[in-house]
């Protein structure tokens, strides 16, 4: 691929997704472009550029994006976030929202669905408590495929062993051959929704907590300050915002405020005191 | 240390199992099959078991429930580790005082993420 073309697809998947391509990536763009081009009837990945570039396809744009990106995820991951929701969250929303019985969470990189998922049923084993109580959890990606297959909660017995507790696995899933499949009663807590994080969520309403783990790397600094401000827009005054575990609002945006409570959890900075604050069970 | 005893009555899959265990800085035991695993167990009990299911002489369910009998057996983290790979092997294997189950085949990631759950590692 000629530098000029490399250049051409950089700024491609830079305004479509944020994402960013240094040279060095060079390789994998050649490597993961070249199936995009076979798929489109392309023999080469030059060819596959040519050709979006006279035709603007929309659909050759959308493959190009979706091979780049990287979507894997895993049953809670890391699995300290997922403790904390449990633990502290849910329990102090119980108290903080008993007026309004109403809890909203939104999953902003959801992908294939692990993360909404792994908290649909810690909410589940806390039905009791919740019995009366209105639970949304919004799970948002930009790409349509992994939208797609997270709505089916189809998973490979792979996937089903990397973070899922086998208690989980037997009280949720039935086996249909291959895959996995989640209970119609856990898939219907989440409500799958596309969504680009470069765009305004004001639209998506408030939110109690936010997940939006392990999407901001893939972004440069300005990207992810103009994503971290967007959300301060949708974050309840006294809520929690999650990152991943490599990832920080430090140098980035000075409206969210690591809570020493846990690492990878953030507050509105000079905020009330959050959820997981003197909210200690 | 933590030790960890692998139960598989085949030599590859104790040595691939060695291997990654080792690599987890585990000191390893091995027992080739059910029989073997639970003398190891009466001399000395190990923090973890990964445990095969169809073994010649004890099978892997058989040698847990003896374990969750013994004295002392209840301390030990039996992972499970088989070819076995339906819902109803699962549900017994729990039942019987499984802490966990891997479904073969399986890589250092898969067992480093289960022993990791079932505070192994
Ligand atoms: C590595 S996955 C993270 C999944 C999950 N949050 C986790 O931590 O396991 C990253 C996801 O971010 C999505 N993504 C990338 N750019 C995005 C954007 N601009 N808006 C929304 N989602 C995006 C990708 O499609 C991918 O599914």
């Amino acid at each position: 691929m000629d530098p000029e073309q490399f250049e051409y697809v950089r700024s491609l998947l830079l305004e479509r997704s944020g994402l960013v391509v240094t040279p060095e990536k060079m390789y994998l763009l050649e490597t993961r472009l070249f199936p995009v081009a076979r798929r489109h009837g392309c023999k080469t990945i030059e060819d596959l550029i040519k050709r979006y570039r006279e035709h603007q396809s929309e659909a050759i744009a959308v493959d190009i994006s979706e091979a780049m990106n990287t979507h894997e995820s895993l049953f809670f991951r890391d699995n300290a976030p997922f403790e904390l929701f449990k633990k502290t969250i849910v329990p102090e929303l119980l108290k903080r929202r008993v007026n309004k019985k109403k809890i909203r969470v939104w999953c902003a990189a959801c992908s294939s669905g692990q993360e909404p998922y792994s908290l649909a049923m810690i909410l589940d084993d806390l039905s009791a408590e919740l019995a009366g109580w209105q639970v949304d959890i919004i799970a948002t990606d930009i790409s349509h495929s992994v939208l797609e297959r997270a709505a089916e909660g189809a998973f490979t017995q792979f996937e089903v062993q990397r973070g899922l507790p086998v208690q989980y696995l037997v009280k949720h899933f039935t086996q249909e051959h291959e895959t996995w499949r989640l209970s119609s009663r856990i898939r219907e807590r989440v409500k799958f929704q596309h969504f680009n994080l470069l765009s305004d969520p004001r639209a998506l309403g408030k939110f109690d907590v936010i997940f939006c783990r392990n999407v901001l790397i893939y972004f440069d600094l300005a990207t992810k300050g103009q994503v971290m401000d967007r959300m301060v827009n949708v974050l309840a005054g006294d809520g929690v915002l999650f990152l991943g575990s490599s990832e920080s609002t430090i140098g980035i945006t000075a409206k969210f405020w690591p809570v020493v409570a846990g690492r990878g959890v953030y507050k509105h900075t000079g905020g009330a005191p959050c959820l997981v604050e003197n909210g200690a069970p | 240390m933590k030790s960890c005893l692998i139960v598989d009555d085949s030599k590859v899959i104790r040595m691939v199992a060695k291997k990654i265990l080792q690599e987890l800085k585990f000191e390893t035991v091995e027992a080739a099959d059910g029989k073997q695993a639970l003398d190891a167990c009466l001399v000395s009990m190990p923090d973890g078991i990964l445990l095969d299911w169809n073994m010649p002489v004890m099978s892997g369910i058989e040698f847990l429930r003896e374990l969750r009998a013994a004295p002392g057996g209840d301390k030990p983290v039996v992972v499970f580790c088989t070819t076995e790979n339906d819902i109803e092997h699962i549900q017994e294997a729990i039942e019987a005082g499984a802490n966990e189950y891997i479904m073969k085949p399986f890589d250092s990631e898969i067992i480093q993420a289960k022993f990791t759950q079932v505070g192994l590692l």
